[in-house]
């Protein structure tokens, strides 16, 4: 039986799940992970105690909100935790719960499937210690731990900010936070900012906050190495150097588009983005029919406009469908979203992607850390004529891992346009295979 | 020695698990990472140079925290709960 | 206008092959590929490079490439992966024991070298295989390499010895204008030459149409799929007797694994790719137990050209002087590869190849 899948219970599957059932269709929503909410909304593990305050701070109020509404759809949709959708072929989906597989046949598609950070290797990145600012959020947020007794937090984007932030207030000591962004750069931005007043007054605030607790901020900072043997003993950047024992660092997000290119959607090179993106209009339709895209995993704008989209993907899937849906919903929506693609832009601004880190980048440093590919081995494959990325990969097996170029591709990409003299958008990009993610053997599979 | 350090949720029940043969403790909540890496400071070895790896992006993206379970199973490390009476087992990797 | 002797349709390896022979010869050829050369099927393929099950008809060419792959440093300039790590070829039942070992009889004057292992001899040597092999036979020097490397290796190595390689070139159109063959492609690019090679893979057969031959070829398309870094268990490269898994693993540990098309081990949905590589997860434990535990990284498939008697197609036109099959490899081209390229380039340079390919011309096709 057909039916309408939502693959993501984050801010903007569960909103689209809401908007579908408020108008009569049940959907099918899919989510790998045990309690949903996405990453930004991470919920907790069922005994832990902290609030909601606590947890995530100016935006408890959402948050609570959105699990609220997600628990309530839990008992009203088909709700599929834990699931893992690693494939889809010929309108159905291929899924995977606690070692059995299953496959569903659907109508329509609502991919919400969020981001990833995104990650300029720097040398020393492969050691206990060293995470991801989105790990480092998750460890406080749904463990309750810090990544280690002395953490410096580096890269650049408003995340970097926001989770030392949290670090600090929650008692870790955070030993220094490294912004590649220059001063001028987020000064530059401010005008972009300001249409979005509230989130830029939450990003001032985190940032004045860590300067008055005592928090050395460096900015026009670049992280060049991180040391350590087993674990990290401490980082370097620009003839300085500071003793630690973790460091979490990302330039902003990625979007996970595998599902989307399996599903067949055209992918074009996105600016703001700086990189490959399924395509998608206003509305959230994709260039597949009865495909809509919704929230990061189709671009970075945050957990507010995933909500929006997610609600207005939901609506353009029930318009397509003949259901009638509130006519002046949809452009409210659009004109928030728009709102915040402006921001989006100012934020590029304050946060520049560090467009020299490709040409820094020495050959020694491992760049594929499932295949522990190095830079210069990259550069190699491309001294002798190959370009392409896939070709590239084939060649050096970068990207060949078992994240398949999640924490790699983008870099690779970099890497590859640098040594090659090619624009960045002429690389090509790395193809979707499934299955999305590892796929164990003895699976047993539902006949 | 161990490479997180717990903040906060640490009024939580005990639970015992082994950690390559040896005795070990967490809490009910814990993933297998969290578990491990409060007590310990790797989860596994790498492939190609047996370096020590600890996880990186805790959200089931990069793949470099998978464990073994005493029955045979795989399992990645950030996104799987700790039960009680577990039996964790860390693969050393290989030099190539 | 692009003026040379020889025009080679498609960049896979025996297209590839085929400029490198004509290259080495002296020969002036182009070489015309629409994307990257072996990035089709030669490229995507498992890799096997085996002689072993092959019918009796294309062991002279499988031997003679079986001596090109000897020296693959010296043809192609790099290894390529390539090990003789023997091929193993499994049966689950005592019937498909029965049929190797008529095979090891049938071809027994060909030089392949073939071990027939019972039970207790495959448990001795390869103690890995699943218990549910009863038997084997063993093709010692039959082995397996990268083709991901090997397939794009060949052009180049063409390229270094004069052959004009052109890739992302698109062939939109081919003719006879009674003196030579005229190319036209996308980009505007305009070739010509008395020789035309059709190596062009799943494409060849509407060339085949043009020049009043057509060929009835159909499409496969095999799942594969390849495991994270493992131990290091495989000491061969494994098929099995009547269809099924097989299993090759390479030094760094990753094991690629093939199947899915024409068996049953269980119930299952006429449903092509996913269901076969949810088959191979379910059902490869059964063959390789130690693949317990293991996680499939990334599926792939292939396009294979496949004729009604699954032999390729080698040789002249039987309507066209001057144009020259080499295609519908049925998924065993890999290993055939350099020897038809060879093949070709032989009956460009003396008007006719070393090796027997008159069990693969196209006049079978006509009534």
């Amino acid at each position: 039986m057909k039916t309408v899948v939502i693959v993501g219970a984050g801010p903007a599957g569960i909103t689209a799940a809401r908007t579908l059932l408020d108008h009569g269709v049940t959907p099918v929503l899919v989510d790998e992970s045990l309690r949903g909410g996405g990453q930004i909304y991470r919920r907790q593990p069922a005994n832990f105690q902290r609030s909601a305050k606590q947890l995530y701070g100016f935006e408890a109020g959402k948050a609570t909100l959105l699990h609220r509404t997600l628990d309530e759809l839990a008992t009203l949709v088909d709700y599929r935790p834990e699931t893992l959708v690693w494939n889809a072929e010929n309108g159905r989906l291929d899924m995977l719960n606690n070692g059995h597989a299953e496959s569903i046949e659907y109508a329509q598609i609502i991919v919400a499937t969020g981001a990833t950070d995104r990650i300029l290797p720097v040398p020393g990145w492969t050691l206990p210690g060293v995470y991801s600012l989105g790990a480092a959020q998750i460890a406080l947020k749904y463990q309750g731990c810090a990544i280690g007794e002395r953490v410096a937090f580096c890269g650049s984007g408003p995340l970097l900010y926001l989770v030392a932030y949290q670090y600090a207030k929650a008692g870790a000591k955070v030993v220094a936070v490294l912004d590649s962004a220059p001063f001028s750069a987020q000064c530059r931005a401010l005008p972009a900012l300001l249409g979005q007043p509230a989130t830029l007054a939450k990003g001032l605030y985190y940032r004045a906050w860590l300067t008055a607790h005592g928090i050395p901020v460096h900015q026009g900072a670049t992280l060049s190495h991180i040391d350590g043997e087993q674990r990290v003993t401490g980082i370097h950047w620009d003839q300085q150097e500071i003793a630690c024992d973790a460091v979490a660092f990302a330039h902003a997000l990625r979007s996970e588009t595998q599902l989307a290119d399996l599903l067949g959607c055209e992918f074009a090179w996105n600016a703001l983005n700086r990189a490959w993106l399924p395509q998608r209009d206003a509305a959230g339709r994709s260039s597949v029919a009865g495909v809509y895209l919704a929230g990061d995993g189709a671009g970075i704008m945050g957990a507010d406009a995933a909500q929006m989209a997610g609600e207005r993907a939901a609506l353009a899937l029930l318009e397509d469908t003949g259901i009638a849906i509130d006519p002046r919903r949809p452009a409210v929506l659009e004109q928030q979203l728009a709102s915040i693609q402006r921001f989006r832009h100012g934020l590029e601004t304050a946060f520049p992607f560090p467009e020299n880190w490709a040409a820094e980048a020495p050959d020694e440093l491992i760049l594929c850390r499932c295949e522990e590919v190095s830079v210069g081995e990259v550069r190699a494959v491309v001294d002798e004529g190959h370009w392409e990325v896939n070709r590239v990969k084939a060649h050096c097996r970068v990207g060949m891992g078992r994240c398949q170029g999640r924490m790699c591709g983008l870099a690779a990409a970099e890497i590859i346009a640098e040594r090659s003299g090619r624009e960045i958008q002429n690389v090509g990009r790395l193809r979707g295979q499934a299955p999305i993610k590892p796929l164990p053997f003895g699976v047993e599979v539902q006949p | 020695m161990a490479l997180f350090k717990r903040l906060a949720e640490t009024e939580r029940p005990t639970l015992t698990f082994t950690l390559d043969g040896q005795p070990a403790t967490g809490l009910l909540g814990d993933t297998l990472l969290t578990a491990v890496l409060t007590c310990a400071e790797h989860l596994r070895g790498s492939d190609f140079s047996a370096e020590r790896r600890a996880g990186f992006c805790l959200m089931g993206a990069c793949q470099d925290c998978w464990v073994r379970l005493e029955d045979g199973r795989r399992v990645r490390a950030c996104s799987t709960l700790l039960e009680d009476g577990q039996a964790i087992r860390r693969d050393p990797g290989r030099q190539a | 206008m692009i003026d040379s002797e020889v025009i080679v349709l498609g960049g896979g390896i025996v297209g590839a092959s085929a400029a490198l022979m004509l290259a080495q010869k002296g020969r002036r050829v182009v070489l015309v590929e629409r994307d990257f050369c072996g990035s089709h099927s030669s490229g995507v393929n498992y890799g096997g490079v085996r002689r072993q099950g092959r019918p009796l008809h294309q062991l002279p060419l499988s031997q003679r490439a079986h001596a090109l792959w000897s020296d693959l440093p010296g043809l192609i300039g790099i290894d390529g992966e390539y090990v003789r790590s023997g091929h193993l070829k499994l049966a689950r039942s005592h019937e498909d024991l029965a049929a190797l070992q008529a095979y090891a009889d049938a071809t027994r004057g060909f030089g392949l070298g073939l071990q027939m292992l019972d039970h207790a001899q495959l448990r001795a040597r390869f103690p890995w295989v699943g218990d549910v092999a009863v038997g084997a036979s063993l093709c010692p020097e039959d082995g397996h390499a990268n083709p991901r490397l090997v397939s794009p290796a060949f052009a180049r190595a063409a390229q270094r010895h004069g052959a004009r390689v052109m890739e992302q070139t698109e062939v939109t159109q081919v003719e006879y204008d009674g003196r030579l063959f005229q190319v036209r492609c996308a980009n505007g690019v305009q070739l010509q030459a008395r020789w035309l090679l059709n190596c062009a893979g799943a494409w060849a057969s509407t060339v085949a149409a043009q020049f009043d031959e057509p060929v009835p070829m159909t499409s496969a398309h095999p799942a594969m799929l390849v495991t994270e870094p493992l131990p290091v268990v495989m000491d061969v490269s494994t098929g099995v007797e009547g269809g099924g898994i097989y299993a090759r693993q390479v030094a760094r540990g990753n094991c690629i694994l093939g199947g899915g098309r024409g068996f049953a081990l269980g119930p299952q949905q006429a449903r092509p790719g996913q269901a076969a590589v949810l088959e191979i997860l379910r059902n490869a434990g059964e063959l390789y137990p130690f693949l317990k535990g293991a996680q499939a990284i990334r599926t792939w498939s292939g396009t294979e050209g496949y004729l009604p008697d699954h032999e390729p197609v080698i040789g002249d036109s039987s309507t066209q002087p001057g144009l020259l099959h080499g295609f519908g490899f049925a998924g065993a081209g890999f290993q055939l590869g350099p020897a038809v390229g060879e093949a070709l380039a032989e009956i460009v340079c003396t008007g006719a190849s070393r090796q027997p390919i008159e069990a693969f011309s196209i006049r079978r096709f006509q009534a």
